[in-house]
């Protein structure tokens, strides 16, 4: 019997020299097919073109033409330590789904950028896709050191580039490697033009990498598939089919499926030719079992044991997802959503934040465009039963199908619970009972202006947040805008003074209550400015949940070089640029439409 | 989980996805190795049963050891057997071995054309009637909206290309460049009226993959892949007119799996014996983008 195999993955910007690569890999370890070398070096002389490794995978005549890669090609590799499926991602941004489903089956990754050109816009969003995939093991080639004379600065200061920007992520790369596909330098022998570098070769690297593990240890999930009932040949078996994404199970035990709830117990495993001696099966495994108790269940259904933490059933959730589909993702359209084997309808109820994968910043919360990334919160049109991604990945990422495609794919953060749900349905209520002679549009109209929240922060040791908030204050005020800032000390000392200063609950609450505060002023047609220290993405999230029709209203700017709590701002204003803050944020709510503009015609 | 059990194992996710997704769905049988392991694996997938019909392109050229063991297995297993086939094409003459078209033409003909309309029922089929072991004019013409074959990305550049769910429009065309994403174990089971989705379980199998699971599970196979004295014996099989032996000395499937992995063919690619390939720069994906397997 063969070793394993062990999916890897190439990605990287455009022309940095994927292919080169993995032409290298195979022509200088001897396992290219004799006919396929042939072939490609036939093809180059006949259309008067010189050899290069990259035409070995570039198989397509299409491709050819074009010199780019299309499709995420597959191509077989072997070291001595084992065998290795390459899936070469083509580097161009019109092909990223195809990039996503190479690199969604891969154990590791290989992502390679060129030492000449630098870190790109598609190293970044290649990057960043790795991660949501959920691939850890990344290694960083800096490819065509050949072109840079082999100098070791030009390595370092991508290293420390390209570093900084996983951190972003919470990634860190397994190694950087400065290698030259075309040279064939630190590719599978070690190079005497970079004496500089000590670490691993490329061949040491793939060999280092460690095969994904089976989720043995997590508890029972088995999306069900199907139920069959063959009469043929008197076969009287009425056998549940499906995967076993997580866990185990074996014969005996007592089994639960949701979101249905109904309980059975599993009486045998069954095989191609009837009942077996099987026992039990892990993940990994498609089996089919048949029950001692008849129940009815259907595919989309989870099978989890009684005994274990059993998934979640909601129609609400809060999801990050990326957006690969022809059209935008809108708020409002139907979709189908599909995880593990549920299909059920879906929309997205709001946008909480969007943000360009490349540059990771903030995009306006209208809708997602083609390669963008989104949290958003998504509304089913059934109870679905699902895990979040943080506890079983296998049943918390889902995809998204528009038009007949799948057009993105996202992963549950968090069920919107039903708490939410309450408030929001009482805020509505609410919301009618405060109607009074004077509509929103009314109050635009008197204004000039449309009510928002401006949300300023800045970390907990210096008061740049504060000096941006009151000279902002100052100038729309200047300008016969009506605005209003708050200071988080006003509420502290004053709606506030009932709660202890500090724990998470009391946190909690203290943001519910400024959001409250905010709603009313908001109401009033203000453009309300408050300063936060070290505002995270959670705290948004509890105020946007109760600001209930405005969460799209809120604008944050974060004030510092460094952010650090995790908040990904609309604006970001370096500690030097503080003096603009207020003048930029104006031009942001001149673009936004919260105020206007005077045009030059 | 060794290697082949994860490839069994997805190949069974796939053909359940398949059978649950699509209402009609048919399996391509070509007789040869890979997709009479994938009849191996439906079986298993459906645990004894194969809840849809298998499709035969019968070009009338294939090696006549072929039909006999098509027909011998279609009455072993119970199968469900339909055969097409370019009937005009045959009856005019209009092929390799008259001497009226080339290579590729007649593969586009016999094959390509043959294909696409069965699977669209344009053409007529012809159905194994169990009782008499005879084939006989099918009254169905549903089209096909599934089509699972057999199908490996080692085979060639532009398979390697392919996804597990692949769409071919209502001309049977494939866009290669549009191709939809497929991550995370989702595929594309939604499809537009009038066209269909191909559907390949055993995608990221290699031909060494093939003959160690043929030997593992014991899977009878057809005599022409082992030399029966000559010296010779085919590593693929197609047509006879194009299709041609290899020299070799392997008898059986463990013979036949060490020249793979250490001996004489250990570096020379799979279809050197298939001739329609070398005809031009990129005979068989112009064939594939027209609807070929």
């Amino acid at each position: 019997m063969q070793e394993e195999i062990l999916n890897l993955v190439i990605a990287g910007h455009v022309d940095h020299g994927k292919s080169t690569i993995i032409g290298r890999l195979l022509a200088d370890t001897n396992t290219l097919p004799e006919g396929k070398l042939e072939a490609v070096r036939e093809n180059c002389r006949r259309t008067a073109r010189p050899f290069e490794y990259a035409f070995l995978l570039d198989a397509l005549k299409e491709e050819q033409a074009q010199g780019i890669t299309i499709d995420a090609a597959r191509t077989f590799f072997k070291t001595d330590l084992r065998k290795y499926m390459i899936i070469d991602a083509p580097g161009h941004i019109e092909f990223l789904k195809n990039m996503v489903t190479g690199a969604s089956s891969a154990e590791a990754a290989l992502l390679v950028i060129d030492a000449a050109e630098g870190v790109r816009e598609n190293s970044r969003r290649h990057g960043f896709m790795l991660s949501f995939l959920g691939i850890r093991q990344i290694c960083v080639l800096v490819n065509k050191m050949d072109m840079v004379d082999y100098r070791q600065p030009v390595f370092d200061a991508i290293v420390a580039e390209y570093r900084a920007f996983l951190k972003q992520l919470d990634v860190e790369a397994v190694g950087f490697i400065p290698v030259s596909g075309r040279e064939g330098d630190n590719i599978v022998a070690r190079s005497a033009r970079m004496d500089w570098y000590d670490g691993p070769i490329v061949l040491d690297q793939l060999d280092a990498f460690t095969p994904e593990a089976r989720p043995e240890n997590k508890p029972l999930r088995m999306p069900v598939q199907d139920v069959y009932k063959f009469t043929a040949h008197g076969d009287t078996r009425r056998i549940v089919a499906g995967r076993i994404e997580t866990g185990r199970l074996r014969v005996g035990e007592e089994v639960v499926f949701y979101p249905s709830g109904k309980k059975s117990t599993i009486q045998s495993i069954a095989s191609m030719s009837g009942e077996t001696d099987q026992r039990e099966a892990g993940s990994g495994w498609s089996v089919g079992f048949t029950l001692s108790e008849q129940i009815y269940v259907r595919r989309g259904e989870i099978a989890t044991h009684t005994t274990c933490p059993r998934p979640h059933t909601a129609s609400r959730l809060r999801a990050s997802l990326f957006w690969l589909g022809r059209e935008a993702l809108q708020k409002g359209k139907k979709y189908l959503f599909k995880l593990g084997t549920a299909r059920v309808e879906m929309e997205v109820e709001r946008f909480i934040r969007i943000i360009d994968a490349s540059t990771l910043e903030a995009r306006a919360l209208d809708q997602v465009e083609r390669n963008d990334v989104a949290e958003c919160i998504l509304k089913l049109d059934q109870l679905t039963a699902f895990d979040l991604a943080a506890d079983v990945p296998e049943t918390g990422r889902f995809v998204i199908v528009d038009n007949f495609e799948i057009s993105g794919g996202g992963m549950v953060l968090d069920v919107v619970e039903d708490r939410q749900a309450a408030i929001s349905a009482r805020a509505q209520e609410r919301n009618t009972r405060w109607q009074t002679a004077i509509s929103d549009e009314e109050r635009a109209e008197r204004y000039n202006q449309k009510p928002c929240l401006v949300l300023i922060s800045s970390q907990s040791n210096n008061d740049l947040r504060k000096t941006a908030a009151k000279s902002l204050e100052r100038k729309l005020f200047s300008e016969g805008k009506f605005t209003y800032y708050i200071g988080m000390a006003n509420i502290l000392y004053g709606l506030s003074a009932d709660l202890a200063r500090n724990g998470e609950e009391v946190h909690a609450e203290h943001f519910r209550r400024l959001a409250e505060v905010a709603n009313l002023m908001l109401d009033a047609g203000v453009i309300l400015v408050i300063s936060a220290r070290h505002i995270s993405q959670r705290d948004m999230e509890i105020l946007q949940a109760d600001l209930i029709d405005r969460a799209a209203d809120i604008i944050t700017v974060w004030v510092g070089d460094e952010i650090t709590s995790g908040l990904i701002p609309h604006l970001h204003i370096r500690a030097a640029e503080v003096d603009d803050a207020p003048e930029r944020i104006k031009r942001y709510l001149q673009e936004r439409g919260y105020i206007f503009r005077y045009r030059e015609s | 989980m060794n290697y082949l059990d994860k490839l069994e194992n997805k190949a069974i996710y796939i053909f359940r996805e398949a059978c649950s997704q699509f209402k009609s769905l048919g399996m391509l049988w070509s007789i040869g190795k890979d997709s009479t392991v994938l009849l191996w694996l439906a079986r298993k997938a459906f645990f004894g049963h194969i809840p849809f019909p298998l499709v035969h392109i019968d070009t009338s050229y294939k090696l006549p050891e072929m039909i006999t063991y098509r027909d011998r297995l279609a009455r072993e297993y119970g199968l469900d057997m339909i055969v097409g086939q370019n009937v005009d094409a045959l009856r005019d003459r209009q092929t390799f071995p008259d001497g009226n078209a080339t290579r590729l033409q007649c593969c586009k003909a016999l094959k390509t054309e043959a294909l696409v309309n069965t699977i669209n029922g344009t053409w007529p089929r012809r159905r194994m009637n169990h009782d008499t072991g005879q084939y006989e004019i099918d009254r169905s013409r549903e089209p096909f909206t599934g089509v699972i074959v057999g199908l490996r990305a080692d085979e060639e550049g532009s398979r390697s290309k392919e996804r597990y769910f692949s769409a071919r429009d209502n001309k049977s065309r494939w866009d290669v460049a549009e191709q939809p994403p497929e991550f995370w174990n989702q595929y594309k089971t939604d499809f537009a009226p009038g066209t269909h989705v191909r559907i390949h379980p055993i995608l990221d199998w290699t031909e060494l993959n093939i003959w160690e699971y043929i030997e593992r599970e014991k899977i009878p196979t057809v005599s022409l892949y082992y030399n029966q004295g000559q010296g010779t014996r085919y590593r693929s099989l197609g047509c006879g007119p194009c299709t041609f032996p290899i020299q070799s000395q392997a008898r059986g499937v463990s013979e036949v799996i060490a020249e793979l992995q250490t001996g004489q063919l250990s570096n020379i690619a799979e279809r050197s014996g298939r001739a329609q390939d070398k005809e031009d720069g990129g005979g068989l994906e112009d064939l594939r983008r027209g609807g070929y397997m």
